[in-house]
């Protein structure tokens, strides 16, 4: 049967009306936590302790190199064989221990934005990733991320949300939230 | 007189709007909080919070370098 054929439908009853449009269910601010970076990782901590105190609804999707800023301070070696090792021991992981990615100059670029932010009263990265956890902002981490570097929840810091996949913060977004992607 | 006062003298962006957030939580409807700051930025950023918040603000003044801002909780 070609499509010519094919008999024509009539309707015996009126169509449903369409329904009206869902208003978003999720809004608020949808952070992507994918860099390790020094400058990055403060970036992300402003906006997401900022966002909470505007009062939206705030999650962070931490994900590859971000993951390793939400690393306990005291774990220096991570993973379970030795590739996942050998990175670890190559880029310490913990929020304090980020480097910058222009001019780290062994650890002197750091120092000297830790230096000139006490200077201003600007907060520090892990002062205001503490700020934000108590404002209520879910931090979650990806899964697939913590699988690849060989990361339990036990390295991760405490109150961090249940473990997801790329699917789970799409439907943030899917469902209003706006994404920002650091 | 506010209810409470927010000492955010010295502090730079986020942190005068966040301890705003955090001190106005205590409130009920009605109150109000002062808040002194010395972060330039903080005069547009109070007048956008206060949008997104609802929670007015009442009162803008500035004294030397020293911003005061009065808000009253929605």
């Amino acid at each position: 049967m070609t499509l010519a054929e094919a008999p024509v439908v009539v309707a015996t009853e009126p169509a449903p009306a369409p329904a009206a449009a869902e208003p978003p269910t999720q809004q608020g601010i949808a952070i992507i936590c994918y860099s390790g970076e020094l400058e990055k990782t403060w970036a992300a901590m402003i906006l997401a302790s900022t966002s909470a105190s505007l009062g939206l609804p705030t999650k962070v999707f931490v994900t590859f190199w971000g993951l390793q800023t939400f690393v306990k301070s005291g774990k220096r070696i991570t993973g379970q064989n030795w590739m996942q090792k050998m990175l670890a021991m190559m880029s310490r992981p913990g929020i304090k221990h980020r480097k910058m990615s222009k001019m780290n100059f062994l650890g002197m670029g750091p120092w000297m934005m830790f230096k000139l932010a006490k200077q201003y009263g600007v907060s520090s990265p892990a002062e205001l990733l503490e700020v934000a956890q108590m404002m209520g902002v879910e931090f979650v981490p990806c899964q697939m991320t913590m699988d690849m570097f060989g990361l339990t929840r036990d390295d991760l810091i405490e109150g961090m949300g249940e473990p997801v996949g790329a699917a789970t913060y799409l439907s943030y977004v899917a469902e209003g939230a706006a994404p920002i992607f650091i | 007189m506010a209810n409470i006062v927010v000492d955010a003298k010295g502090l730079n962006c986020p942190m005068p709007i966040v301890k705003t957030a955090q001190a106005i939580k205590a409130l009920a409807s009605g109150q109000t909080v002062e808040v002194l700051a010395t972060d330039a930025g903080s005069v547009k950023d109070f007048a956008a919070w206060s949008k997104t918040t609802g929670n007015e603000l009442v009162e803008q003044t500035k004294d030397g370098g020293v911003f005061r801002f009065v808000l009253r909780k929605k």
